[in-house]
């Protein structure tokens, strides 16, 4: 079975950590960093990156339209 | 298995969602979390992907998304507290080959409003209405709207809207529902990922029902106001899933295949 791997790339000086992405991730994958971004928000970054499968769900769910994502498939 | 970098994955061609290009890169103002911020996203999306951006018309209320046209690339109108449809309304019957839409929340809508909307929708103007009811004036500092649900504490309802008092939460969707000149009704939310594909399709489907003459289409996004409600967003969403469901349920109201005028004539010939 082809295997999934996804990957996401976040605005950190334009997220502004408000954790939807995080509860709407299937996989766990997405954390808020315990640095903060020059106007004080815990950015949201990827805690799991190997959990990733690219579902886009984090992005779709964002309002401030941060998150890129990437997906590839493994064989 | 070979081992996949992360450096590996995140290229060009790997490339499966990223900002809509409509979406200016001016950081919104809005709170950590709000809805309009996805609303906003999905219009842009729309408007892209239906390739419109040079023929559309929004225009902005006053309320938080007041500044909308700061986000949004394409050609905006700002109207007086509540009168969005009537601006809509010349803008359309003025330039009838563009897409017009308004963008308005409930304090806007529902409240000072109310009057343009009734009327733009029974005239069935072919607008598309945008409406975010999040059941409260977030902007002013979170005071109780026409929507606001019972029980529900505000700022000027500190122990929640009194029936007494303050009277019933406004339906605004079932009112305008009832109306012959709106075409398509539906009330939808952007809390989840499926909830946000389901209200890209809604909104898709009310900007190509713009071409057909067929009346107004409006769209219902119920919507959580974190700030206002005093919740973190994660919260106002479970919040907003318990409490505002019940009260303003999901899904289509109406979806009528001819015009109002069509299906008027043939109301009346019955």
């Amino acid at each position: 079975m082809a295997k999934v791997r996804g990957a996401i790339v976040v605005d950190n000086e334009l997220c502004k950590g408000c954790g939807l992405c995080v509860v709407a991730c299937p996989t766990n994958t997405i954390g808020l960093a315990k640095e903060v971004n020059s106007k004080g928000y815990n950015y949201a970054y990827m805690e799991n990156p190997e959990a990733c499968i690219g579902c886009v769900n984090c992005a779709l769910v964002c309002p401030d339209s941060v998150i890129t994502v990437y997906k590839v498939k493994v064989s | 298995m070979a081992e996949l970098d992360i450096k590996d994955i995140i290229r060009e061609e790997n490339l499966v969602y990223k900002k809509s290009t409509l979406l200016t890169d001016n950081v919104m103002h809005y709170c950590p979390g709000c809805t309009h911020g996805v609303v906003h996203k999905l219009v842009a999306e729309v408007i892209e992907e239906m390739g419109i951006q040079e023929q559309t018309v929004g225009v902005s209320p006053v309320g938080c998304s007041v500044f909308a046209y700061n986000y949004i690339d394409i050609d905006w109108s700002e109207a007086a507290h509540g009168r969005a449809p009537a601006v809509a309304t010349a803008i359309k019957r003025l330039m009838p080959d563009k897409y017009v839409f308004t963008y308005q929340g409930d304090g806007d809508l529902a409240s000072i409003g109310a009057a343009e909307i009734l009327h733009a929708c029974n005239r069935g103007e072919d607008i598309v209405v945008i409406f975010i009811n999040n059941a409260i004036y977030g902007m002013t500092g979170g005071q109780m709207a026409p929507t606001t649900l019972v029980g529900m504490p505000t700022a000027t309802c500190p122990y929640g809207r009194d029936i007494s008092l303050n009277g019933y939460p406004l339906k605004m969707t079932e009112l305008v529902a009832q109306l012959p000149g709106t075409c398509f009704v539906t009330r939808q939310s952007a809390q989840s990922a499926a909830a946000v594909r389901k209200c890209k399709k809604a909104i898709r489907k009310a900007f190509e029902n713009q071409n057909k003459k067929k009346g107004t289409s409006f769209i219902e996004v119920v919507a959580t106001c974190n700030s206002g409600w005093k919740m973190n967003p994660v919260k106002a969403n479970e919040w907003m899933e318990k409490h505002m469901f019940p009260f303003y349920p999901l899904g289509d109201l109406k979806d009528c295949e001819k015009s109002p005028a069509e299906e008027y004539n043939k109301y009346m010939e019955e």
